[in-house]
């Protein structure tokens, strides 16, 4: 029987020392999700060191947040994960908030969750479907991409822009909704909430799909905590935290009232795990799998929000409230704020000396935590699952170099 | 646990190292010696009651006013800050440590200020600190690697500062 194994061609022998090379994936690797540059020492097949280059988009957004003011800056978070523009508008916009102590309205608050949801389904969709291109499946990227369409078309409508909204600002958001896009939402809801099972059939069940995720890259709970992870990688190690609920009071208001479970495995079960597919037995939590499973399951969590925040949109009367004036000043002293995006935990940190124009503007990107440790994940690791490990830490480079 | 008795626990066991606390803002933080950030950073991920494992930021802040005219107004000397946002996993609160550092080591231009690394205590800081050494300009003593982040290897420069100029010319391309 030992030498039916010996003799078996598939095994890859990890105790044959050969020569050490250095591979350089990037910059342009197709499914290292933009501009990112890996340099792998491998020996044979097995990756020793990953070392991540980083920079190539680096478009100094913090210096330029030193010389315009607060709601000019709003663009620039646009172009940080434009992928969830929504998201980074929203925590800009909360942390001048905090800073001025600010409230907005309450029909404001409704759609600001309603808006924020909704680009989180959408990049959840690229992070998914890109996932799977990175393991070398084309077909759920385009029905991903198929649902995430009709999703910008809703954002179009909303604000008139596809990609880079600027419609949350500072003190509101920059116009209500035109008449009829509820229905539309809506309509988008029913017919989105079917065709998740067949997202699930593709790739959560699919058994290639596992073989290249279960226990791959297996990050332990302190791994991720001391790194600072966050988000669906930090919630894959089985760590319960998402800044919605226990974020600071300003972020947490905004969901008061709001039923939603955060998707994290407790007592081996995931929330309403009886509607999904059954964890794969491979599977270990905090790998590749892990981390991909808790997005999908935060899209239905968020198709949920989007709904109770419809209802509560649609019975709140009276005015949207406008905006802070362009150039409102904010009072001197310095807010951080942390806000749960759809990548984790992206914070923004203003330092404030009286002016409309903040002295500091921070940006600290979730994506550029969840990548440094990247490195600790792909050691020992095969070529192949390098491109798995770093595709399921659904990272954008644009939040990274900003 | 309130605040005035978490620092008194702090300041027991380091002594000497807070210098001031300022609670009474929209984010209450406390002030330590920039000499002493990491052993007040290690007795709060490992020792402290509350236990602050996760290190979700570090920013540098530049003050200085490169305008004369606006610089003879200003209250402050000019001085860097140190600005830790800290995390605690399982209380689910934050702590903000600021330190200050001078803008040069020795006020001789070109010569970075240092500060201790917090690599040791959390391996996450790595990245930050590099980030806060490339665009700000500050030397992080014990770091393992510390070198340019975002900006290539040979820029010169720490563009965060508020005194940075671009270069005129980078390699051939026009710069400003």
């Amino acid at each position: 029987m030992a030498s039916l194994v010996d003799d078996d061609p598939r095994i890859i022998e990890f105790d044959v020392r050969t020569d050490e090379m250095l591979v350089n994936m990037g910059p342009q690797h197709p499914s290292t999700h933009g501009v990112l540059r890996l340099v792998l020492r491998t020996d044979g097949e097995v990756v020793s060191e990953v070392e991540p280059h980083i920079g190539y988009l680096h478009r100094s957004a913090e210096k330029i947040g030193e010389n315009i003011t607060h709601r000019q800056f709003i663009p620039y978070t646009d172009r940080m994960d434009y992928l969830a523009a929504m998201n980074m508008n929203l925590g800009w916009a909360l942390t001048v908030e905090k800073l001025m102590k600010y409230q907005v309205s309450e029909k404001a608050r409704h759609l600001r969750v309603l808006i924020a949801e909704l680009n989180r389904i959408a990049s959840h969709l690229v992070g998914m479907g890109a996932y799977g291109l990175d393991l070398g499946t084309f077909s759920p990227f385009l029905y991903a991409f198929r649902e995430r369409e009709k999703i910008l078309d809703l954002f179009e409508e909303a604000c008139g822009a596809r990609l880079t909204y600027s419609y949350i600002t500072v003190g509101g958001l920059t116009a209500d909704l035109p008449p009829g896009w509820l229905q539309k939402c809506e309509a988008f809801l029913d017919q989105f909430e079917p065709i998740i099972k067949e997202y699930h059939a593709l790739l959560t069940t699919n058994a290639i799909f596992v073989k290249r995720t279960a226990n791959i890259g297996v990050m332990s709970r302190d791994l991720a905590i001391e790194y600072g992870c966050s988000g669906p990688v930090l919630r894959g190690s089985g760590v319960d935290q998402d800044m919605r609920r226990d974020g600071e009071a300003i972020y947490t208001a905004m969901y008061e009232g709001y039923a939603f479970e955060v998707a994290v495995m407790k007592d081996g079960h995931y929330p309403r795990d009886h509607e999904y597919p059954a964890v794969p037995a491979d599977a270990v939590l905090g790998d590749c799998w892990h981390r991909f499973f808790v997005r999908m399951l935060e899209v239905v969590q968020s198709m949920d929000l989007v709904r109770q925040a419809i209802d509560r949109y649609a019975s709140c009367q009276g005015p949207l409230g406008d905006p802070v004036k362009l150039a409102e000043k904010m009072p001197t002293g310095d807010a951080y704020l942390e806000t749960e995006c759809p990548k984790g935990q992206m914070g923004f940190y203003i330092v404030s000396d009286g002016t409309a124009t903040p002295w500091r503007a921070r940006a600290r990107s979730s994506s550029f935590s969840n990548l440094a440790v990247a490195h600790e994940l792909c050691r020992g690791c095969l070529i192949a699952d390098v491109p798995a490990i770093v595709g399921s830490l659904d990272i954008v480079m644009g939040e990274i170099d900003r | 646990m309130r605040g005035p008795e978490f620092l008194e626990q702090l300041e027991k066991a380091v002594p000497g190292a807070v210098t001031g606390r300022t609670l009474d803002v929209v984010d209450p933080w406390i002030e330590v010696q920039a000499d002493r950030i990491a052993d007040v950073c290690h007795w709060l991920a490992t020792a402290s009651p509350v236990r602050f494992d996760s290190l979700q930021c570090i920013t540098a802040v530049d003050w200085c006013e490169p305008d004369p005219k606006k610089a003879a107004k200003v209250s402050w000397q000019p001085h860097l800050e140190m600005v830790y946002h800290l995390w605690s996993t399982p209380a689910r609160v934050s702590l903000v440590v600021k330190a200050t550092l001078p803008r040069w080591k020795a006020d001789v231009p070109g010569q970075l200020p240092e500060i201790p690394s917090v690599c040791g205590v959390w391996r996450g800081a790595n990245w930050h600190e590099r980030e806060v050494y490339d665009l700000s300009g500050v030397w992080f003593t014990g770091h393992p690697d510390l070198r340019r982040i975002l900006c290539p290897e040979d820029w010169e420069g720490h563009p965060l500062r508020k005194d940075y100029e671009m270069p005129l010319e980078y390699h051939g391309i026009r710069g400003r």
